[in-house]
Formats: structure tokens, C-alpha cells, sequence
């Protein structure tokens, strides 16, 4: 129809080169995350009071595999009760924390959200406090009931509740739930922090000291039944997560372009907001509340992997666990034989380098 | 083939949309005219199943939009959005990629990616490929999106293509590039559905225009029938000139001079 002269490109018949579009920005960050874990769990099960060589501890774990070799048993039974389990509990933690930050980023579409910040570890915590300090039947009654469970399961019920709680009134403010719902958190935030101000004015001595665990964070709790009972949920949100990574990457174009390409809103809200209150409710009920690990660790991935939801989630979760068992390493070492809460220290070097993230953003806004 | 009939849409009390009716055949460029808030967009976003409407009917292909799943809809209807904000920094080609995400469950085939590419190459990006896209200039950033929409549904036979006002923040050149690109895709059988603001670029390269009126069809039909000096100044309250495209059959419009400073 048109005469017009329009420059465009000539229609190629010739096949592009696939691996000019195909190139992803850092083939090697994978493998190195997993190699730099695999490292980080020998060195974190090897250094304390009592070293263990990367050696030894081979022998051990053979042995208790069910080679004949021989072994000190003194370092056999701390490693195997006291250290393993613990980095256990911290790769677990730390990777699900990670993970749940990554992804409740993808779904408010907004870098600077975390669990935290919607309220879920508040939740998960108040709900712990509560149920340390008042004495009520119905925990009695659940204690008998579940028993090493009991505590975990109260916290995660907490941090289910508040997401909910937080997500339903977020709908009820109408239309932009996502900024709404992060609004809501601050405010469930500031109400829980009261209520638990509450709960250590009514607390004994003994409860005190407990309270102060939840609060600041440690892994000083770990044994293998706390392992045990995270597992599960941690699982669940560890298999769970990777599997939104598509619709995430779509909802980056916003609630409605995402819905156009196929991706059931509904769906993926709950499916994430579900997945990360198991991954962070659970973290909550045995290790306390540990934060900036899910706000800062998918910040560091995304400058190394880039923004694609496939890789990001699966380094937060690699990251996660890297930063955690060296945090716990460094707070069971760095005030022997005292321990310093994880917490602390994940805020302490958490703060400086999110606001580093936070202007080093804003510098490449305003160029 | 996208037919809609006696469609009608309703919020709050206040009827956006009323009785619309009308039929984009396969090969077909259909561009959708009206003033601010004559319901557009609206229009639009009930077409492309975003909204329900309250009566009325819309088809694609023959079957109900109510009858198609999420999925089955994403395979061959693609919407090129007014807004975009990307949030995270993409690189252009996985965001191109994206375009692909309903054809594929974990990991994009060979195809994919040189669907992905040609897409690129098509809109004039393919330097681009490797860039981050929220660096790039709105009008960049906007053709990157075109790219993505093609890419979604470059090999089906009988595409669907909304475009939401596609020229926003284009230069000349690539306005005219992406309705060239429009019209090479009905050749293919693709329905394309587009709104626009220029009058115009409606004029030369649409087969048939809906004019709309306060959630009216006010006129229908060829840009010969529809772009009238009568229809422009009841619809946009604007006295214009009607000349010839020096080359085209198409009407080509031109403002009146001194028409706001008199009172009437």
C-alpha cells in the first residue's frame, strides 16, 4: 500500500546466532556459589574451640556412614551433635531466608521489600513470646500434643496469620495491594513490637532470656531434632520457590502484562506469600528473628547474575547459605567462649552494605 | 477475527462503554480514535480479557473470550502496553525472551531464541540485545516492548496484536516503522487492533476505523467514511481541513487556524 520509504531490516532468513542472545551474564557464578558452599559448611563444621580438620571430618563422616576408620571420639561426637547439625540448620535458614526475600521482592515488584518488612517475622515472633510467656492451657495442651514441635508450629501459625492479616487488609484498601500491603506491614511491625514490649514486662527472668533468643537471633538452639523439624517446610519453599521463577520474571513487567502472558495472578501471590512464611515462619521458631539476610543477599546476586528470576533465586538461595554459616562461624568465634546473637551480627554488617545498595542505586538513577 | 457485539461496560454507575458493536477481520488493521476518555482503552482491555464486561458479547476466532484459558489466549493474543515499568534491570534480550515464556515450561528451545532474535532484528533493537533495558530511552524502551509482544506470538498463523497507543514517545521514523511492521503482520493473517491519537497515521495505515464518542461508536468504517470534517468536530470539538495524501488514497487532516481564540 505504502510508497513510503521506511528503513527497517530486511526480514532474515538466515538463522540468528543463538548464542549472541542466549549469553547469560556470569556462566561461573553457579558453580561457584556451590563450590564457595561446600566450602563454607567444612569450614564452619571444622573451626571452634576444638579444630577439626577438612580430613577428619571426611573420616568421620565415612565412619558414620559405616567404614572402619579410625577416629578421635571426642571429635567425632562434637562434630557429629554439635557442629553439623548447627550448619545444618544455618545452610537451611540461611537459604530459605535468602530465597523468601528474593521472591516477596519479585512479587511487590519492589527491590527494598523483605519478609521483615511485611511483618511475617514480627508475626512469627510475637507468636513465640506469647507463647513462652503466658502460660495459657491451650500451649500447655499443645506442648502435650506435638511437643518439640510445639514452639515451631505456634511461631509459624503466627507468621501465617499476620501475612494473612497484612494481605487481607491490603485488599481491603483497594486498589495498589502491593504498596498497601507493605504500608500494613510497618504498621503490624510497630503493634507486634509493642505487644512483645508487653510480654518481657510480664516475663520472669528465665522467660527473659528466652524472649531475648527470639528477638536477637541464634543458632544456638541447633540439634538435630530442630533440623528435623524445619526440614519439611524448608523443603517445600526450597522446591516450591525455584518454580515461580517464570511468572516472577513476568510480573517484572507489571500485574497486568504478566496476566496477559499467561500467569495466573492469584495464584502466584498465595503461592509465594505461602512459601515464605513457611520458609520464614519455621526460620523464626527455631533460630529467632535474623534479618537483612533475605533483604540484602538477592541485592548481591542480581549485581552478579542479573535480573532473571531463574538464576537470582537459586544463588539467594546459595548466597543465603554461604552468609549464614559464616555469620554463625563468626558469632560462635569471634567472643569464645561467650556467643554473640546472629541477629546482631547480620544487622551490623547487613545496614552498612544495604545503604550502600541504597545509593548506589540512586547515584545510577540520577545519571 | 475478533467480533464484539452490543458490548456494553458499566463502573460505579457510570456506563464507559454502550452497546458497541463491531468486527476486525484476519488481514485486518482496525485502529480505535476518540477523544480522552471516550473509553479506548477500555474497549481495549475488554477485548483483551483483562476486564469482564457486563453485557455483551466479544469472540475471538469464533469462540466466547470467556471460553479461552489464561494460557490458551497468551499463545496467540499479545498487548503492547501504554505504560511499561520494568522494575529490575532486564537485559533487552531476556526480556524479548519473555515474549516466549507462554510456549515454553522451564527452558526456551533453539526456536525460542531465534524467535527472540528475528523479533529484535525486526524492530531494529538487535545492537541492543545486550544492554540493560531500563537504561534505555522511553522510545527505545518502547520497541524493545514490540519486539517482545511479536516475539509472543510470532509464529502463530492467526494472531491477535493490541497496540495501546504504540507511538507514544516515538520519533517520526519509528512511528511510521512500527505500523509498517503492523500491516506486514496482516499480511500474515494477523487481526491487529490498535488506538491511536494521530489521526492521521489512522488514515494512512488502518482498513477500518471505530470512532468513539463518550462510550459511543460515533462513526465506522474506511478512513474515507470515518475522518470527515463533521465526525472530527463532534468527536474532538476541533474545525479542521481535509487534504489528500500527495500519494495515498487516505485523507489527511489539518488544523484550522485561530479556532480557540474566538468565542465559539
Amino acid at each position: 500500500m505504502s510508497t513510503l520509504v521506511v528503513v527497517h531490516n530486511p526480514p532474515a532468513k538466515t538463522g540468528v546466532p543463538p548464542s549472541l542472545i542466549k549469553r547469560s551474564i556470569n556462566p561461573w557464578l553457579m558453580p561457584a556459589l556451590g563450590i564457595g558452599l561446600a566450602a563454607t559448611v567444612v569450614f564452619s563444621a571444622g573451626i571452634g574451640a576444638v579444630r577439626v580438620s577438612p580430613y577428619e571430618i571426611g573420616l568421620i563422616i565415612s565412619k558414620s556412614l559405616g567404614y572402619t576408620v579410625d577416629v578421635d571420639p571426642a571429635k567425632e561426637a562434637i562434630l557429629l551433635a554439635i557442629r553439623l547439625p548447627r550448619v545444618c540448620l544455618a545452610v537451611l535458614i540461611g537459604a530459605g531466608l535468602a530465597l523468601s526475600g528474593a521472591a516477596i521482592q519479585g512479587l511487590f515488584r519492589n527491590p527494598l521489600a523483605d519478609p521483615g518488612l511485611i511483618g511475617i517475622s514480627s508475626g512469627a515472633s510475637l507468636a513465640a513470646v506469647m507463647m513462652i510467656v503466658l502460660e495459657v492451657s491451650v500451649f500447655q495442651k499443645l506442648t502435650g500434643l506435638l511437643g518439640m514441635h510445639a514452639l515451631s508450629v505456634v511461631a509459624f501459625l503466627g507468621a501465617c496469620a499476620t501475612a494473612f492479616l497484612v494481605y487481607r487488609m491490603a485488599r481491603m484498601a483497594g486498589k495498589d495491594v502491593i504498596t498497601t500491603m507493605l504500608l500494613t506491614g510497618i504498621a503490624i511491625n510497630a503493634l507486634s513490637g509493642a505487644l512483645t514490649g508487653i510480654m518481657t514486662y510480664l516475663a520472669t527472668d528465665e522467660q527473659l532470656r528466652n524472649i531475648t533468643f527470639w528477638s536477637l537471633g541464634s543458632l544456638g538452639g541447633a540439634s538435630w531434632t530442630s533440623v528435623l523439624a524445619i526440614l519439611p517446610f524448608m523443603a517445600i519453599a526450597l522446591v516450591g520457590i525455584p518454580r515461580l521463577a517464570k511468572s516472577l520474571n513476568l510480573l517484572a513487567l507489571g500485574e497486568s502484562q504478566a496476566s496477559l502472558l499467561g500467569v495466573n495472578l492469584k495464584r502466584i501471590k498465595r503461592q509465594v506469600i505461602v512459601f515464605s512464611t513457611m520458609a520464614v515462619g519455621t526460620s523464626v521458631a527455631v533460630a529467632g528473628i535474623i534479618g537483612f539476610i533475605g533483604l540484602v543477599i538477592p541485592h548481591l546476586i542480581r549485581m552478579g547474575a542479573g535480573s532473571d528470576h531463574r538464576r537470582v533465586l537459586t544463588g539467594s538461595a546459595l548466597g543465603g547459605a554461604i552468609v549464614l554459616t559464616l555469620a554463625d562461624s563468626l558469632s560462635r568465634t569471634l567472643v569464645a567462649p561467650a556467643e554473640l546473637p546472629i541477629g546482631i551480627l547480620t544487622a551490623l554488617v547487613g545496614t552498612p552494605v544495604f545503604l550502600w545498595i541504597l545509593f548506589r542505586e540512586r547515584r545510577r538513577n540520577l545519571s | 477475527m475478533l467480533e464484539v457485539r452490543n458490548l456494553s461496560y458499566q463502573i460505579r454507575g457510570r456506563k464507559l462503554l454502550n452497546e458497541v458493536s463491531f468486527c476486525a477481520k484476519p488481514g485486518e488493521l482496525l485502529a480505535v480514535v476518540g477523544a480522552n476518555g471516550a473509553g479506548k482503552s477500555t474497549l481495549l482491555k475488554l477485548c483483551t480479557g483483562e476486564l469482564k464486561s457486563t453485557t455483551g458479547a466479544i469472540s475471538l476466532h469464533g469462540r466466547g473470550i470467556e471460553t479461552y484459558s489464561e494460557k490458551e489466549l497468551a499463545s496467540f493474543r499479545a498487548v503492547l502496553p501504554q505504560q511499561n515499568s520494568v522494575i529490575f534491570p532486564f537485559l533487552v534480550s531476556e526480556l524479548v525472551l519473555m515474549g516466549r515464556y507462554p510456549h515454553f515450561d522451564f527452558h526456551p528451545s533453539e526456536h525460542d531464541y531465534l524467535v527472540a532474535g528475528l523479533a529484535l532484528k525486526k524492530v531494529g533493537m538487535w545492537e541492543f540485545a545486550s544492554r540493560v533495558f531500563t537504561t534505555l530511552s522511553g522510545g527505545e524502551q518502547q520497541r524493545v516492548q514490540l519486539a517482545r509482544v511479536l516475539a509472543q506470538i510470532w509464529d502463530t498463523s492467526a494472531g491477535l496484536l493490541f497496540l495501546d497507543e504504540p507511538t507514544t514517545g516515538l520519533d517520526l521514523l519509528h512511528q511510521h516503522q512500527l505500523l509498517e511492521i503492523a500491516r506486514e503482520f496482516t499480511q500474515k493473517g494477523f487481526c491487529v487492533v490498535a488506538i491511536l491519537h494521530d489521526l492521521n497515521l489512522a488514515a494512512q495505515y488502518a482498513d477500518q476505523i471505530v470512532m468513539l464518542r463518550s462510550g459511543r461508536i460515533e462513526a465506522i468504517g474506511s478512513p474515507h467514511e470515518v475522518i470527515t470534517v463533521g465526525n472530527i468536530q463532534r468527536v474532538f470539538n476541533l474545525s479542521v481541513w481535509l487534504v489528500n495524501h500527495p500519494e495515498l488514497a487516505c485523507p489527511m487532516i489539518v488544523p484550522q487556524q485561530h479556532q480557540f481564540s474566538e468565542h465559539n
